[in-house]
């Protein structure tokens, strides 16, 4: 969902089958394989696909999905974190909370922008969104109850999302690679200033240190849920995973990456001087990684599909916002028709 | 009246003096003004720009994928276009 694509189980992808039977000419065998072969060679040499080439139309509608929902997390990531503006703890932190919140509309955008290349309006997905056709990653649907849940976010939530989103900056499809580029760039920041309050409360009052210490508790299996449903196994998903690496959309698996982010985090957690909720979290020697224990998959799947605990709101709070947008909007698109008007030629005056 | 009317645009930002506008990405927005306020916000948090251009994406034309092979293959004959097809005595300078 940030960034990766998969199905539930059970469920096929309607997306993903090709129609019985060809609509059009353009779905004839003979155009099928002229297709195949120039799209297949550009996927096989590593290029980037850009947007008016030939694509299979199963390419196409998983990056839309894949985008889509990637640029719903975004603005729905942007709440959690915008419930502390207000309470920041300082003018400092307020500041820095508001451009983290902003980027993430930005981030939304680009990825939305990335999406239409594709041939489908942002009103479109938009709609998916407000009306639950379309998902975004479930991490969202937990409360942000402390100060140091800001913290945590950035630190556990952005740090996943950036081990996610790194290696889309190779993606096949050119403008979701370009809009990664982007969107990396600014995670850094994100990533460390999450880090940074953090650093400050363990290093604070016995009260701080403890609040560091639940908001690090409650987001740590969340995070690690972000990757998505392992790659194999009984808690493999339908999942889409083989055909997105097919397709040089995805480059590592839901594990490997999972694994890199507990390798890169239980570190910076022992330099904080937190613990994180795993009895199993253990070095190994042998496999050179760190070792950790089994992931509610159940409660992943639960969250998803709507029973977590801010779902309901998440989804409230953006339908209100475009709701009560809507007169903005449609000023701005009144006064662009006045200035058109005005400037219409003398001749047709 | 909707925002899913609202034209496509697409912005170019120049990054710094002597440096050509390069293609950004694109946004949705009313009208040319708005569109370059948006831009500005969108595109250019960190200082990315000095300069931006916007332009509505339905006045472009560009080139078609189908045809990529016929249209750029009037170059692709030409080696005389390039300083190397040239055989000169190797001890001349300057050339
Ligand atoms: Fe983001
Ligand atoms: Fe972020």
């Amino acid at each position: 969902m940030y960034g990766n694509d998969f199905g539930q189980p059970g469920t096929t992808d309607p997306g993903a089958g090709a129609p019985p039977h060809p609509l059009n000419a353009a779905e004839t065998p003979d155009y099928t394989d002229a297709l195949a072969e120039y799209f297949d060679g550009l996927i096989e040499e590593d290029q980037r696909v850009e947007p008016r080439d030939a694509m299979p139309e199963a390419y196409r509608t998983t990056l839309i999905r894949q985008m889509a929902q990637h640029a719903h997390s975004e603005i729905i990531g942007m709440q959690p974190e915008a419930n502390w503006i207000t309470r920041a703890p300082s003018l400092r932190r307020k500041a820095i909370l508001m451009a983290k919140v902003q980027d993430e509309a930005g981030h939304g955008l680009y990825l939305y922008s990335a999406a239409e290349t594709l041939g489908v309006d942002r009103s479109e997905l938009l709609d998916k969104l407000h009306s639950g056709r379309q998902k975004y990653s479930s991490i969202f649907n937990y409360p942000t109850l402390t100060w140091a849940d800001a913290g945590a976010i950035g630190w556990l939530v952005d740090g996943a999302a950036i081990m996610n989103q790194v290696p889309l900056c190779r993606c096949s499809y050119g403008p979701y690679a370009r809009a990664m580029v982007r969107v990396c760039k600014e995670e850094s920041f994100h990533q460390r200033q999450g880090f940074e309050i953090l650093w400050v409360l363990a290093r604070g009052t016995e009260e701080q240190k403890a609040m560091a210490q639940d908001a690090a508790n409650r987001w740590w299996w969340p995070a690690l849920q972000m990757f998505g449903p392992p790659d194999t196994g009984e808690h493999a998903s339908s999942g889409h995973t083989a055909q997105s690496m097919a397709w040089g959309i995805k480059r590592f698996s839901n594990d490997d990456l999972r694994q890199k982010f507990v390798d890169m985090t239980v570190p910076q957690a022992q330099k904080l001087g937190i613990t994180l909720p795993d009895p199993d979290l253990a070095w190994n020697e042998e496999r050179g990684h760190w070792d950790f224990g089994p992931i509610d998959w159940d409660e992943f799947w639960r969250v998803l599909k709507g029973d977590g605990p801010c779902n309901e709101q998440r989804i409230r709070t953006r339908v209100q916002a475009h709701e009560e947008g809507a007169w903005v909007r449609e000023a701005a698109e009144a006064y662009a028709a006045k200035q058109a008007a005005r400037h219409q030629p003398e001749a047709v005056a | 009246m909707s925002s899913g009317s609202w034209p496509l645009w697409e912005v170019f930002v120049r990054a710094r003096r002597g440096l050509s506008h390069v293609h950004a990405g694109s946004l949705h927005a009313p009208d040319r003004e708005m569109a370059l306020r948006n831009a500005r916000d969108v595109y250019t948090r960190r200082q990315e720009g000095v300069s931006i251009w916007v332009v509505a994406s339905e006045d472009i034309t560009a080139s078609s994928p189908d045809e990529r092979d016929s249209f750029f293959d009037p170059a692709a004959d030409k080696v005389y276009r390039h300083p190397t097809f040239y055989d000169v005595p190797e001890d001349v300078e300057y050339l």
